[in-house]
């Protein structure tokens, strides 16, 4: 089972919870204070420097016949796309930069490189995500539809295919984000209109047409003779940007030690419950300047689900007090290197494609998520301890 | 071809001037008028139309501790297309910070964001035969340019110009108003020092302009005069001769709990107390409300403030006109207007 009471599993009183909520309030309200002409200028350069990718990568692209120039051309678009995608669009849909008041980086008025509308991404990813973070059956993000991470969700002969559906939504990954919002289950369970969903397709068509003209027609027309040869320049620009967003995305909430929990826990959540349940649920991963920049400042992950509408470029000074915090709470604040995390997302998609009788452990104490009837925050954090001093990818593989 | 992002995005970059998208200017001069009252001369860019006409008033974005702030000052320049800029005189209020900004602050070179010209405190044309011009301290702003179309067209009817202001050092263009009273035997001035001379009652109108009924007249100047001034006129039966207008005073620090909310495109009005979220006030009269998480994480609901003041519940931030807010965290401080 998954979390189903959030203060049992984590030992802190209603009180514990309550004050836990007011540091980190405190952690808001310093960062809403301080934001200023320093961070405009980091946004700005930002917007700069993927513009000025953007801009060489397809300049360069008209000499991609030659080899070299595919391989700086392709670098430097595919380098775009990702800085695209995450530090700006991610975060600037998120409204992190609003506070700005300035009207093209606003989270009103901003569309991405990618198949997916920022209309609907609002929808299914600020508001369905972040609001029902990890609650299975309510956050689309538990799976994407497609996958079933938690013992919670029942088995089908159908998950066998998992690790086949997982490659594919790992390389298209803009279409399945795409795709996310029209919440194909709901139709089927008779939540959501056929009309209603109709249209919004149509939004996502219009969308993905315009985003293949731009790649596949319009640019590889443009460089005349280079034509095929920007063709897969484009792709494989877009396919790296997938398989990049795809990795810093599935670090976020699927690496053991991020937990998931019930809708019963939903019931009369409070403020300060919904923080923790920011935290417990969600997993960072270590990154450098570089790194974090790439990721859209998503190895803070769980500083990003605390605090989603604060400015990216801060998270990485959050995250030394909301570390504190879970260390004085004794609460896990679940981290590692991006690929050991990542092998632990992948090690649960490919587990949970089997019937729960292959598998070693219960819904309870599985390493992909835990319950208060199973292992308790406490206990997984001197576990995770103890297998850190174990140390190594072996631990990893056998855990 | 460049979608989602439109050459606009690419092209500001090199030169922030060339966008087709929003009206941006230069500030090319920044010329000190008094102590506290300084005016920008501005280059616009792309887009900028000048036939606008004089007594219009533009806004005008500009960037402070990172953040875009949008005001609205009087042209006063007289709309002439050759010369490539416009020009608004800004004077420094005491409790407006924005506005210090921008007589203190603002470098030549700095660009800034600019609002199409718009106002109808505008002459017709021709221009009525006699006019009265009644201002005080910056509500000469929108009738300098006035008289400058004047001069430079050469067609100054009989003006009478009556200006207030706290001592002689405080009146705004007061050697070109004086040049021009020279040059123009139709155009004649009172100035009205209050600190020596008093607040100039509007009882006491006839003093300085005898025959001010039978004039059409245009005033602009503090609440309080304008407000007498409508009395007066309506009093004597011939309220359709004045024409006023009216500085929105700067509201950062004003407010208080709770308003009237009010639905512009749906005409719809409730009021709310200072706790109650603008979503449920408008959900609580019908209005088609865009909402999402409910909690303030997923800018679902955000929309303009088109007048007034709203408040962030979370963090007791006061919002005012021009900006973006998110309605299920903010609250009516204040009368409000939104576009929903």
């Amino acid at each position: 089972m998954a979390i189903t009471d959030i203060k049992e599993f984590a030992h802190l009183t209603e009180a514990d919870v309550e004050a836990l909520g007011r540091e980190l309030d405190a952690i808001r309200r310093d960062v809403e204070e301080s934001r200023g002409a320093k961070d405009a200028a980091y946004i700005r350069k930002a917007i700069q420097l993927q513009r000025g990718l953007a801009a060489a990568g397809r300049v360069t692209l008209f000499a991609s016949a030659f080899p070299p120039a595919w391989v700086a051309g392709t670098a430097m678009l595919g380098a775009a796309k990702i800085i695209e995608n995450m530090e700006l669009g991610h975060n600037v849909i998120h409204g992190q930069w609003d506070w700005m008041n300035d009207p093209e980086i606003h989270s009103s008025a901003w569309e991405w490189d990618t198949a997916c509308p920022s209309e609907h991404w609002k929808h299914s990813h600020n508001y369905v995500h972040h609001k029902y973070t990890n609650v299975v059956g309510k956050d689309k993000d538990v799976g994407y539809g497609i996958l079933r991470m938690t013992r919670d969700q029942p088995w089908s002969p159908a998950n066998l295919g998992q690790p086949v559906y997982n490659a594919a939504l790992a390389a298209f990954f803009q279409y399945g984000v795409a795709l996310h919002d029209l919440d194909v289950e709901a139709i089927r369970k008779g939540e959501k209109s056929l009309a209603g969903t109709a249209a919004q397709a149509k939004v996502v068509g219009r969308k993905i047409a315009r985003q293949l003209t731009k790649d596949y027609v319009v640019f590889p027309l443009l460089t005349g003779p280079a034509f095929l040869s920007t063709i897969t320049a484009n792709a494989t620009a877009n396919l790296v940007r997938n398989l990049w967003s795809y990795g810093v995305i599935f670090c976020g909430h699927f690496p053991d030690g991020a937990e998931k929990f019930t809708e019963a826990e939903l019931e009369g959540e409070t403020p300060p419950e919904w923080y923790l349940r920011q935290m417990l649920g969600s997993a960072n991963f270590t990154a450098g300047l570089v790194m974090a920049f790439l990721a859209g400042n998503l190895c803070y992950q769980i500083e990003h689900h605390l605090f989603p509408d604060l400015p990216s470029n801060r998270y990485a000074e959050m995250s030394v007090p909301v570390r504190a915090l879970c260390e004085k709470y004794e609460l896990p604040y679940t981290t590692g290197p991006l690929w050991a995390q990542l092998l632990k997302a992948q090690r649960t998609i490919w587990k949970l494609s089997l019937p729960d009788r292959f598998l070693r452990a219960s819904a309870d104490n599985a390493p992909e998520t835990g319950s208060e009837r199973g292992t308790s925050a406490r206990q997984r954090i001197a576990e995770t301890a103890a297998r850190r001093a174990r140390g190594g990818w072996r631990s990893i593989v056998a855990a | 071809m460049t979608t989602p992002l439109l050459p606009d995005d690419y092209l500001h970059l090199l030169n922030p001037l060339w966008s087709a998208r929003e009206l941006r200017g230069r500030v090319v001069k920044v010329v000190r008028e008094t102590e506290n009252a300084a005016t920008l001369v501005i280059k616009p860019g792309w887009g900028f139309s000048f036939d606008y006409r004089a007594g219009q008033y533009v806004g005008i974005g500009t960037q402070l501790d990172g953040r875009w702030h949008w005001r609205s000052y009087s042209l006063t320049s007289a709309p002439e297309a050759e010369q490539g800029h416009i020009a608004i005189t800004v004077k420094a209020m005491p409790e407006g910070f924005l506005s210090g900004h921008l007589v203190n602050g603002l470098a030549p070179g700095t660009v800034v964001r600019l609002a199409a010209p718009r106002g109808d405190f505008t002459l017709p044309e021709p221009p009525p035969a006699a006019i009265l011009f009644l201002t005080a301290g910056s509500g000469i702003t929108p009738v300098m340019a006035m008289l400058r179309t004047l001069d430079r067209r050469g067609t100054m009817p009989d003006v009478t110009l009556v200006h207030s202001a706290p001592t002689a050092s405080d009146v705004l263009f007061a050697e070109e108003l004086a040049a021009l009273v020279r040059k123009h035997p139709t155009l004649r001035m009172h100035t009205q020092l209050t600190e020596t001379d008093g607040i100039l009652s509007m009882d006491e109108l006839g003093g300085p302009c005898a025959d001010w009924a039978e004039r059409e007249t245009w005033a602009c100047g503090p609440p309080a005069m304008l407000d007498g001034a409508e009395r007066l006129w309506k009093a004597r039966g011939i309220p359709g001769a004045l024409h006023l207008e009216r500085f929105s005073v700067e509201l950062a620090g004003a407010g208080g709990e709770g308003g009237e909310v009010t639905f512009a495109r749906t005409e719809r009005t409730v009021t709310a107390d200072g706790a109650t979220t603008l979503l449920d006030a408008g959900e609580s009269v019908g209005v088609q409300m865009p909402f999402g998480c409910r909690m303030g994480i997923c800018q679902s609901c955000v929309v303009p403030l088109l007048a007034g003041n709203v408040r962030d519940l979370r963090s007791g931030v006061q919002h005012a006109v021009g900006d973006r807010i998110q309605t299920c965290i903010s609250a009516a401080a204040g009368d409000c207007t939104l576009d929903l």
